[in-house]
């Protein structure tokens, strides 16, 4: 019992402290990627490459004056952010990152807790997120901000539907609630993931997840609950500080949730794209490598002067990355990791790329498109999959 | 352990459920509401029926409740406003609460002797199979009768809305 709890803190920790990383260092990741969509290098001064830029970031918005407005309703307006962040952070704690290990002895898995119903648990949380932006709108005693969360809870109802709907059919598929059984009943390599694997394959089921997942993020091009051209800035617009630091926050938080529930439902969680013996754990060796030899190429070949001394050591470092992933002892639990992070950080990066490809909708479109196309592709997916399992069982 | 949450999350259903009524303004009373759910819905899980209280929190909080709060803000509801209780409610009011937890009690003790009394993690009938395969089999006449009013209730919706629209 007490080494259950000292397992469990410590696991938290290490969860928690590199999930909130991971928040703070997507945002530079997003603003590098949409600068290079658009041509221009983006933040480039804080740091190696606007490295440091998120810490810089963190420190601004916290020596922010803190200002909250006389005409709000203080309570809900205290409790509405709060409430935001809380719930985006909580559905990471059923999230599997890999297989059971062996710390010192100790048999753990990579996950805080596997509840028999963890599908269902993300989706109440998810479902309850949404107060946390109507509250703060409501809450504001704002045309602007009221406008905005009405808009952003009409979405979040509309597209939870089809949300629902495309996780129900990979379900039927793996017959199971428990994320870490969904993710066993894939192994094998990509041909039995549930995006792919017979009797049905769901990868329709797929693509209606990610858009439903894009608005439910309120993420571009479904961004209508802050479109700043009509409403100043939407539900957040009498926040400041960490106030609106933690609206910003949940929303990654958010984006990282969907995208771990994508993997672990359709693309197979920690599991490898082929099996090991066919040498899909030479992967990032090869990868790492292929980096660290053209970091090392352009440091002979230098346009400036001081990349002599930066690229040979960014090249040492990659080789170095390269070299620990071919240790055995570190293998068993690091590919599983390798596998879920590249999984997730693609799509994270179509989140990324399609925010700075596509135009925002007009509002009438956005709740024409869920109810009239997606909602009704969702229903006939999920009924050919049922008809399909049953038949085959 | 179990004992000392149960009793927490008790207390905040009642408090919560007190709220509501208490509560001049109509999201305040709103959100009371959620809080309820929201504790209901541990209580659930401490008994051992998971599948309930997620579905609790799902259908709930999550759907029922969000469309309430949705409702009062595009209406733009105000606080109540309060004129003072008639006299007559000073006077029978705490007799009838008093009576009435009285036949409250009485009743739930004599529906359920001693014997019965639930255990923390007794209901071993919970998970997702089993209430799935329970409304398809031995329930699966109200399921339906159930499934078809929810399907009336929509026609109705859509008819009224439609006549709204001409």
């Amino acid at each position: 019992m007490d080494s259950f709890i000292v397992i469990s803190v410590v696991k938290a920790v290490v969860v928690f402290g590199a999930l909130l990383t991971a928040l703070a260092y997507l945002q530079w990741v997003e603003r590098k990627v949409i600068a290079h969509i658009q041509v221009r290098p983006g933040p480039y001064r804080v740091g190696p490459h606007g490295l440091l830029q998120p810490v810089a970031d963190i420190v601004k918005l916290i020596t922010k004056e803190d200002l909250s407005p006389p005409f709000v309703n203080k309570t809900l307006y205290l409790a509405a952010p709060f409430l935001a962040m809380t719930l985006a952070l909580m559905s990471i704690c059923v999230i599997p990152f890999g297989p059971a290990i062996r710390v010192g002895g100790v048999q753990t898995w990579m996950q805080l807790t596997d509840l028999n119903i963890g599908v269902l648990f993300v989706l109440a949380v998810s479902s309850i997120g949404v107060y946390g932006i109507a509250l703060a709108g409501w809450s504001s005693n704002n045309k602007y901000a009221l406008l905005g969360s009405l808009r952003s809870s009409a979405q979040m109802i509309s597209y939870e539907l089809p949300l629902s709907l495309a996780i129900a059919s990979p379900l039927l598929l793996s017959n199971t609630l428990s994320l870490r059984l969904l993710v066993d009943s894939q192994a094998g390599g990509a041909w039995r993931w549930n995006a792919l694997r017979g009797p049905f394959p769901q990868i329709f089921a797929f693509v209606i997840f990610l858009i439903a997942a894009f608005a439910e993020c309120n993420r571009v091009p479904f961004d209508l609950p802050e479109a700043e051209n009509e409403l100043v800035a939407g539900f957040h617009t009498e926040y400041s500080s960490m106030k609106f630091a933690s609206f910003f926050m949940s929303e990654y938080a958010n984006m990282i949730t969907v995208s771990c529930m994508a993997t672990l439902l359709f693309l197979g969680g920690w599991d490898a794209p082929w099996p090991a013996r066919y040498g899909s754990s030479l992967v990032p060796t090869v990868l790492l490598a292929g980096a660290g030899l053209m970091a090392l190429y352009h440091g002979i070949h230098p346009w400036r002067r001081r990349d002599r001394y930066s690229l040979p050591a960014a090249g040492a470092v990659f080789l170095l990355a390269a070299a620990v992933f071919l240790l055995p002892a570190v293998q068993s639990w690091l590919m599983p990791l390798f596998w879920f992070g590249a999984k997730v950080g693609s799509i994270l990066f179509a989140f990324m790329w399609v925010r700075g490809t596509l135009p925002r909708l007009r509002y009438d479109q956005l709740m024409g498109f869920a109810w009239k196309y997606l909602f009704p592709a969702a229903m006939l997916n999920l009924l050919l999959t049922g008809f399909l399992v049953a038949w085959g069982s | 352990m179990d004992v000392v949450i149960f009793l927490i999350f008790a207390i905040i259903a009642v408090a919560c459920a007190i709220n509501v009524v208490v509560q001049t303004h109509p999201i305040s009373s709103a959100i009371s509401l959620v809080g309820v759910m929201g504790s209901l819905a541990v209580i659930y899980l401490l008994l051992g029926a998971e599948f309930i209280a997620a579905a609790q929190v799902i259908v709930y909080a999550g759907a029922i409740m969000v469309l309430f709060v949705f409702v009062i803000m595009l209406l733009n509801a105000g606080a109540e406003a309060t004129k003072g209780r008639a006299p007559m409610a000073h006077l029978l009011g705490p007799p009838l609460l008093a009576a009435f937890l009285g036949i409250l009690a009485f009743v739930v003790r004599r529906l359920f002797p001693r014997e019965y009394t639930a255990h923390f993690g007794g209901f071993t009938h919970g998970t997702a199979k089993d209430v799935g395969r329970a409304l398809f089999t031995t329930y699966l006449l109200p399921f339906e009768a159930a499934s078809v009013l929810i399907l009336i209730a929509i026609i109705g919706a859509v008819v009224l809305a439609r006549k709204e629209m001409d």
